[in-house]
């Protein structure tokens, strides 16, 4: 029960006289401060010395970098005692972005950097305005345009050719745009006065809270034939698309109702003395409020969302993780998968990290 | 002047309602008829659609031979086995990486979380590096990276051995076991047998120090009801407890206790990436309890592990229990994460059958009531434990 020692010696560390070299003291305070404490630190450091010495040895000292066009014999050849980077320079343009026609890519690529963009200009709280609403769907417009072409001189592509990262980005993106509304309307109802709302909404959130996403996944990519007239069919990504946006409704759904229960009642009576109907009084005094509550668990929901796009794998569905896997069935190349599942990982942990990041400063921001 | 004003004829009402109400009548009936309309629609195509590829509804099927064949269960399984069969043995593969699972990502989880608000830096530190990356990387991700390392582990006959009697091959991890049988099983219902009435009796002693003050040790009946009884069953009855070492025959292992490596790589990747998101509830938990409590237990005089059992961890458990309870039912559907990498939980049994039998509807409502079911026990026994442990005001 050593570890747990910060709370309760604190007072006592800071009694000891603040003498000597300050980073001995540092080391003495922060790594020695007991006998258990020092043993901790000197395991510690001898097992990340040893993860660090051959995550070196295999990821860099041995590894192979590069290689000619199709040939892997290089890196075959230090299989088992180095990494072989040289997969993600060979493979990259197919992991980011699939089957996309090879001349026409810098469409997704450019598709890719106006998400990051519009998620950029989403976070900064001097836009948080009407404004922002119709920035989302002019990029939205201009992605579609981009992805689709078939106009303005740019050939058209269909879906079952887009792939990786932008589709990844297109399902959470488009999951939450969609979604968002969707999950305001079943608060809102979960809230209702109404019996019959509220209960359509409870069955609706819990049935979808209950399930699996990759039920809900089956359901949209095997019974979605069976619920249309026969003869109608939509796009495999477009059903999955919806399934997520369902799926999006259900969890914002709940954070919502969280925000909307920490706004005051005299809030809402507020809104009812000046007369207000229903819409305008949730539009104008009640959201706002109870969006601005709930920010930090919503960018939570955001991040869970944006790591769930994944799932679509199982469905056949070319998500930047089905691209990473296909790209190594190549048998030339079949056995670098953790080059590969590094390189992709890399990718999801950079947006999730800096979503998490700005949670954490919102979050520090409200508690001050 | 306003005495005589004449008042308003009072409004004449519709049915006797309210504008309130009819408006409320009105947007009910619209989201009904709307929801209705929906789903009838869809209901009716399904019908024709179903009839027109001759697919009789209803769960008949489930009496029909399956024909699947089950890798790695639990339970005694055949493909000439029922559909019926089938999901059952999904169902049980389902729990057992659920429940295994939720114990060790509990426990791995609870460890990291304390080790996050360490004195020492180094392990502080460490501690958060491994919940920001698990945190940050989807959960598919991990589980195809463990899948891989699994299937690049040695073969059979090279296997590792970390400790004497554990090997560690692309067969998996295999444990030297007990063979468990109905004498083994008596010797441990009478040890859960004990454990409860031991618990029965401690409650009975708090009750009667409440009364008089004076403490009265539990120990002794705990000594003798959870260990003395269960040894004395186990010599009386002659149960032997003789373990079953691995050996290595051929290409593969005979006896003891084999993990396959599609259960072992989602076990990992379940529980690891679970620990990191209770990691954090612990530490939050445990800095919820404001320091003043601290301050007077140590005040107190108490003793340390007093002072964590009795004082910290009630106060922190308050906090901890309802997150808690939604990560283990997110544990519980991610396991069906295991589609993905071939190990046959229900949710991949429901999709062979789906795939076989064109059953879609019924095997989506099956995986449903299944999830449904967990769902709501999980929440029911931690509904339970969170009343138990409430905060009780006067």
């Amino acid at each position: 029960m050593t570890a747990i020692t910060e709370i309760p010696d604190a007072p006592r560390a800071a009694r000891r006289p603040q003498i000597g070299n300050p980073v001995l003291r540092w080391l003495r305070t922060n790594l020695f401060s007991s006998i258990p404490n020092g043993i901790i630190t000197v395991v510690l450091l001898a097992l990340l010395a040893k993860g660090i010495f051959s995550f070196v040895q295999w990821g860099m000292a041995n590894a192979v970098w590069l290689t000619p066009p199709n040939d892997s014999s290089a890196c075959r050849a230090v299989r088992g005692v180095g990494a072989c980077w040289a997969i993600i320079p060979e493979k990259y343009r197919f992991i980011l972005f699939g089957t996309y026609p090879f001349d026409e890519q810098w469409r997704p690529a450019l598709s890719v950097g106006l998400f990051i963009v519009l998620y950029y200009l989403s976070t900064r709280r001097a836009l948080w305005r009407r404004e922002l609403v119709y920035l989302w769907i002019g990029a939205l417009a201009l992605i579609s345009v981009l992805m689709w072409g078939g106009v303005l001189g740019l050939s058209f592509v269909s879906q079952d050719r887009w792939g990786g990262l932008p589709v990844t980005l297109i399902l959470a993106t488009f999951g939450l745009a969609f979604g968002f509304p969707l999950g305001i309307l079943v608060a809102l109802g979960r809230r209702s006065k109404l019996p019959a709302i509220r209960s359509l909404s409870v069955l609706y959130v819990e049935l979808i809270r209950g399930v699996p996403l990759v039920s809900l996944l089956f359901m949209a990519s095997v019974m979605f034939p069976l619920f249309m007239p026969a003869g109608f069919n939509i796009d495999k990504l477009l059903r999955a698309q919806i399934a997520i946006i369902l799926f999006a409704g259900a969890y914002l759904a709940e954070v919502i109702r969280g925000g909307l229960q920490a706004v005051p009642r005299g809030q809402y009576e507020a809104a009812d003395a000046l007369g207000l109907s229903y819409w305008r009084k949730h539009r104008l005094i009640v959201l706002p409020q109870a969006i601005r509550h709930v920010i930090p668990p919503l960018v939570n929901t955001f991040i869970a969302f944006f790591k769930d796009t994944s799932l679509v794998l199982i469905i056949g569905i070319f998500d930047l993780l089905t691209t990473a896997k296909t790209a190594i069935i190549d048998p030339a190349w079949q056995q670098f998968s953790v080059e590969v599942y590094v390189f992709v990982a890399a990718i999801y942990f950079v947006f999730c990290f800096a979503m998490s990041r700005y949670s954490r400063s919102l979050e520090a921001r409200s508690g001050r | 002047m306003t005495a005589d004003h004449p008042r308003p004829p009072p409004r004449r009402r519709l049915f006797a309602l309210g504008r309130n109400e009819l408006e409320g009548l009105f947007w009910q009936v619209l989201v009904v008829g709307i929801a209705v309309a929906v789903i009838v629609f869809l209901w009716s195509n399904t019908v024709t659609n179903l009839s027109a590829r001759r697919i009789t509804t209803g769960f008949a099927f489930l009496g029909r031979e399956a024909g699947m064949p089950i890798a790695d269960s639990l339970l005694a399984y055949n493909p000439r086995d029922t559909y019926f069969w089938a999901f059952v043995v999904g169902i049980a593969n389902t729990l057992r990486v659920a429940v295994i699972g939720i114990v060790l990502a509990t426990i791995l989880g609870t460890l990291i979380g304390i080790s996050r608000l360490s004195a020492n830096w180094l392990l502080s530190r460490l501690a958060a590096v491994y919940v920001e990356t698990l945190r940050d990387i989807p959960l598919l991700l991990q589980l195809l990276f463990w899948y891989v390392l699994m299937q690049a582990l040695p073969a059979a006959r090279a296997a590792w051995r970390p400790v004497e009697g554990v090997f560690l091959s692309n067969r998996g991890l295999i444990l030297p076991a007990i063979p468990f049988g109905p004498p083994q099983l008596a010797v441990l219902g009478a040890a859960v047998l004990g454990c409860a009435v031991s618990y029965v009796i401690r409650r009975w002693l708090v009750a009667q120090q409440m009364r008089d003050g004076r403490p009265r040790p539990a120990w002794p009946f705990a000594l003798g009801l959870i260990v003395v009884m269960p040894v004395a069953v186990s010599l009386a009855l002659g149960v032997s407890w003789s373990i079953e070492w691995p050996q290595l025959r051929g290409f593969n292992f005979v006896g003891g206790l084999t993990l396959a490596p599609e259960y072992f790589a989602l076990l990992i990747a379940l529980v690891t990436y679970t620990s990191a998101f209770i990691a954090e509830i612990v530490r939050s938990g445990i800095q919820s309890v404001p320091r003043g409590q601290w301050d007077a237990a140590n005040a107190l005089g108490l003793r340390r592990s007093f002072m964590l059992r009795q004082i910290i961890l009630p106060q922190a458990l308050r906090v901890i229990v309802p997150p808690m309870t939604s990560q283990y039912l997110n544990l519980t559907k991610n396991s069906s994460l295991a589609v993905a990498i071939g190990y046959q939980d229900v949710v991949s049994i429901a999709n062979t059958t789906l795939n076989q039998t064109g059953q879609a509807i019924e095997a989506i409502a099956l995986i449903m009531a299944v999830f449904l079911t967990i769902s709501l026990s999980i929440s029911f026994f931690m509904n339970w434990y969170n009343a138990r442990i409430a905060l009780v005001e006067r």
